[in-house]
């Protein structure tokens, strides 16, 4: 006996010691009084004792609340202590301390007695849990209680709403409150001013509480909602053109990424590769075979992925333009069917040697997720990594071609090979060099594409028309015109599409192109000058 | 009339031409006779599977001849031949849609299959006539020939050559497969059309129509070559080659390039056309995946194996590479792509001209000189 005696003193030392280390808590005495009389009071009573908790600013109350609401705080029976049940199925139930979170192990059911609760108190609990979060000294809890509360308002908690509102420091939370009590005024009584307040609010709920409004019987009202209604509407349809654009320029940063080689190789060089869409997939495949590489770090994969697709692509470049590119000079209809071969290999090698089915690549942690703008637009983040990698990828090949020796190397040679030589230039290095970029930037499309869509033997074959396309639209040999050419396309596709649906759009902007190219068969922006002249 | 005689008259004193049609008819006539009097257990007998697998091969003949028109003779490489092949196909397949009337699987007496399955309650309007025979075989000829026409039109006025020509074709072929592949155009979508019963009345599941279809086609292709030569040997013809070589030049002497280009592009197209409307009953389904980019680049690879420019080239390349895709496929399906993909580099690489220009070359050699013909090729 002695010894348990001692062991529950030391318990009791460890108590005391405890509220000494977090500042807003009650001392343990006053919260076991609180929790005692909780346990005890009638249920008329419990409201008020409720209350009191709820003021109390200590930081578990929310916790205690909660569990009450849930039937799940109980006193055990023996020795009065209040304990959370975390886990309240078969005879005996994990408990933890409700004063320190102390976990208690098992307890039997029928040593417990649990604190009642009736239908009407849980809804008082509600608003009060509600309030208690709206207190809370964290502006980021706030504002996810605040914007909780738009549609879940009650009378209570209506009540209570105007005082917090003026109470609150920070604007947006009041907004959000401010709103909430407004969705509720119009749900509930039809209160005219309030639905000025929800005029232009993109929540859903406000917009239902709106469409309610206008099926009442008071024209005053109706109208009142019907203008309200209105000005969301057109709010909305900002927003879907906004998610339109978002998304049209993100179609457009993949046209521009994956085309942009194509830009370099058939625009620069004037080299037709089909096998333009495998070094794509060569990229792609790379990402995932990092992947394969470090289990279980998605992320730094996919960073190492893009050096290790360039080099991949690069040097698959080198290989197609030594082995076929370089005997058939002048000859682009050879070259052309030629490196279509080269891609028919490249995407059986794959499918021999891999898998002919799709690997999964994973999208890291810090890329998944979305960015929240207002309630009806959110910007899905991968696409806004690849929107920010197209612009880097090309500026950084716009800084290549006009401000280093290779550029200007690339550029003389194919403006006129003979002169480029007789000046020193040793051209057949300049056309493996630039075929190298040309194709490294394929793979670096790889590794983006790696991220939005799937990875498989078939990848690069449905993007290289599409590439084609974008290069003969912007104009041959310019890099600009591929950017504009890109974005266009992407977005024209994304405006056709809700319209007349995925297949048709991208039927419509194919025929739109073949008679584009009928009035200006040089591209957006053609070449002007000597270099014109091929 | 004399002078009309004279130019379609002309290729038969063309040897190569008699050569060919020599060939030509004793082949499609012995394979006839070892099929219809050999005995079934005799080794030279020829099934009715063998003569129909040599009609496909015939019909890729035809539409190779129709590459090579253009591609050899008038210097344009067209990526979207496997269009004009597939709507002449489709046409042909409308027909023998509607000529399985009410034996179909819902046995609808109007509608096709697949739109009774789509729910539609008649037929679209540009499925109206095609019950008729001589109406779906002229649509064979304009399908094909009014988008040609349409496409070549727009295309040479503007002057698009060369390979943005190329990719323009390949993205209207595309842009045709993404079209026909949606159920709402009303050409039954992914699936195709098949489940065809009966030509001219004729049981297409007999022996007997099976072998009529190969002759038929060997007898097409006949008159396509001979068209097509016709075509080549004329004041048209050079001047069609006059554009291949030097398309500026051809226009400051006064002629009217776009015309000519026009005019040969639109007799490839129907040749494609009529190509496809022999492949559809032969095969027993047409559906879009003949409007693949892949197929049309495909074609090309056969006249260049073949060797342009000649026509007699073009037969032999799609005839020698179906006959290696069949054994291909059959033995080791996933080496094919790889043969396939080798042969287009090395026939480009090491073969410019083709099957053909080994012929020529050697026949050269031996009158000239007795140097090795291989050799001189690869160089």
């Amino acid at each position: 006996m002695g010894i348990i005696r001692s062991l529950s003193q030391l318990l009791l030392v460890c108590c005391l010691l405890l509220p000494a280390v977090s500042v807003a808590q009650v001392e343990d005495s006053e919260a076991q009084q609180l929790l005692t009389a909780l346990a005890d009071s009638s249920f008329a009573e419990k409201k008020q004792v409720v209350n009191r908790i709820a003021d109390s600013g200590d930081d578990r109350a929310r916790g205690w609340l909660e569990s009450f609401a849930a039937n799940k705080l109980a006193r055990i029976k023996s020795r009065g202590q209040f304990v959370i049940v975390l886990e309240n199925r078969g005879r005996d139930w994990t408990v933890e301390s409700a004063l320190t979170r102390e976990n208690l192990g098992e307890i039997s059911r029928r040593d417990l007695d649990t604190i009642r609760v009736n239908n009407a108190l849980r809804t008082e609990l509600e608003s009060i849990l509600s309030v208690i979060d709206l207190k809370s000294p964290d502006e980021a809890n706030r504002l996810t209680a605040a914007r909780a509360l738009k549609g879940s308002v009650d009378a209570t908690l209506a009540e209570r709403l105007p005082e917090l509102i003026e109470a609150e420091q920070s604007e947006p939370v009041s907004d959000s409150l401010t709103e909430a009590l407004a969705i509720y005024k119009v749900e509930e009584q039809g209160d005219i001013t309030a639905v000025a307040t929800l005029s232009g609010s993109l929540n859903s709920e406000a917009r239902a509480a709106l469409q309610q409004a206008m099926r009442s019987d008071d024209p005053a009202l109706v109208e009142a909602a019907a203008k309200a209604m209105d000005s969301i509407e057109q709010k909305l349809k900002l927003n879907r053109a906004a998610e339109t654009l978002y998304f049209g320029l993100s179609l457009g940063s993949v046209l521009v990424l994956a085309a942009i080689g194509l830009a370099i190789t058939f625009g620069v060089m004037g080299v037709i590769n089909m096998a333009h869409g495998e070094l794509i997939m060569l990229g792609a495949y790379t990402t995932w075979g990092m992947q394969q590489l470090l289990p279980g770090q998605p992320g730094l994969a996919l960073i190492l992925s893009i050096p290790a697709g360039f080099l991949v692509a690069a040097l698959a470049g080198i290989a197609i333009e030594r082995t076929v590119i370089q005997h058939l000079k002048g000859r682009p209809l050879e070259t052309l069917l030629a490196t279509f071969g080269v891609s028919l290999i490249l995407q059986q090698l794959v499918r021999t040697v891999i898998s002919p089915l799709n690997r999964t690549v994973i999208t890291p942690e810090w890329m998944s997720g979305s960015v929240m703008i207002n309630e009806a637009l959110s910007l899905t983040l991968n696409r806004m990594y690849v929107i920010g990698f197209a612009l880097v990828v090309f500026a950084s090949l716009m800084l290549i071609m006009r401000k280093t020796r290779l550029g200007l190397e690339v550029r003389a040679v194919t403006q006129n090979r003979a002169m480029a030589r007789s000046m020193g230039i040793k051209a057949t290095k300049v056309d493996i060099m630039t075929f190298a970029l040309g194709s490294g930037v394929a793979g670096l499309a790889g590794v983006a594409l790696s991220q939005i869509t799937n990875v498989g033997p078939n990848l690069g074959q449905s993007y290289i028309i599409d590439s084609f396309m974008v290069v003969v639209f912007g104009g041959v040999g310019n890099l600009w015109g591929t950017l504009v050419a890109g974005l266009t396309l992407g977005t024209i596709n994304q405006l056709l599409e809700p319209w007349a649906g995925a297949v048709l759009a991208k039927i419509i902007v194919l025929v739109f192109i073949i008679l584009f190219i009928q009035k200006r068969p040089k591209g957006l922006f053609p070449q002007k000058g000597r270099a014109a002249e091929g | 009339m004399a002078t009309t005689n004279s130019w379609l008259l002309r290729p038969f004193q063309e040897r190569s031409t008699q050569v060919f049609l020599g060939v030509l008819f004793t082949a499609v006539i012995v394979v006839s006779l070892l099929h219809l009097f050999m005995p079934q257990d005799s080794a030279l007998h020829v099934s009715a599977y063998t003569v129909t697998l040599l009609g496909k091969y015939l019909c890729y003949a035809l539409l190779a001849v129709a590459v090579d028109l253009v591609w050899g003779y008038l210097g344009i490489l067209s990526l979207g031949h496997g269009a004009f092949f597939g709507l002449g196909g489709y046409a042909m397949g409308m027909y023998l849609m509607r000529q399985i009337g009410d034996r179909g699987t819902y046995g609808d007496p109007v509608l096709p299959d697949f739109m009774v399955f789509l729910n539609w309650d008649e037929l679209p309007w540009y499925w109206h006539g095609f019950d008729m025979a001589w109406f779906a075989f002229i649509m064979v000829l304009l399908a094909p020939g009014l988008l040609a026409l349409v496409f070549g039109f727009l295309a040479f006025r503007s002057r698009v050559t060369g390979v943005y020509l190329s990719i323009i074709t390949q993205a209207l072929t595309f842009a045709l497969m993404l079209a026909f592949f949606r159920n709402e155009m009303g050409f039954g979508g992914n699936n195709g059309l098949t489940d065809f019963r009966d030509i001219l009345g004729f049981n297409l599941r007999t022996d007997a129509t099976r072998l009529g279809l190969f002759i038929a086609t060997g007898i097409a292709l006949a008159i396509g070559y001979v068209i097509c030569r016709a075509i080549v040997n004329s004041k048209l013809g050079r001047v069609s080659i006059a554009c291949r070589d030097a398309e500026a030049r051809t226009r400051f002497l006064g002629y009217r390039v776009e015309r000519v280009q026009l005019f040969v592009f639109v007799v490839s197209a129907m040749l494609a056309g009529v190509a496809g409307a022999l492949y559809v009953p032969q095969v027993g389904i047409i559906n879009p995946s003949e409007f693949s980019p892949l197929f049309s680049i495909e074609i090309v690879v056969w006249v260049a194996l073949g060797g342009r420019a000649t026509l007699y080239g073009a037969v032999i390349g799609a005839i020698l590479v179906n006959y290696a895709k069949t054994v291909f496929t059959g033995i080791m399906p996933d080496a094919w792509l790889f043969a396939l993909g080798g042969l287009f580099v090395l026939v480009t690489v090491f073969l410019p001209r083709g099957i053909a220009g080994l012929l020529q070359k050697r026949r050269k050699t031996k009158t000239d000189d007795d140097t090795p013909a291989g050799q001189e090729a690869t160089a």
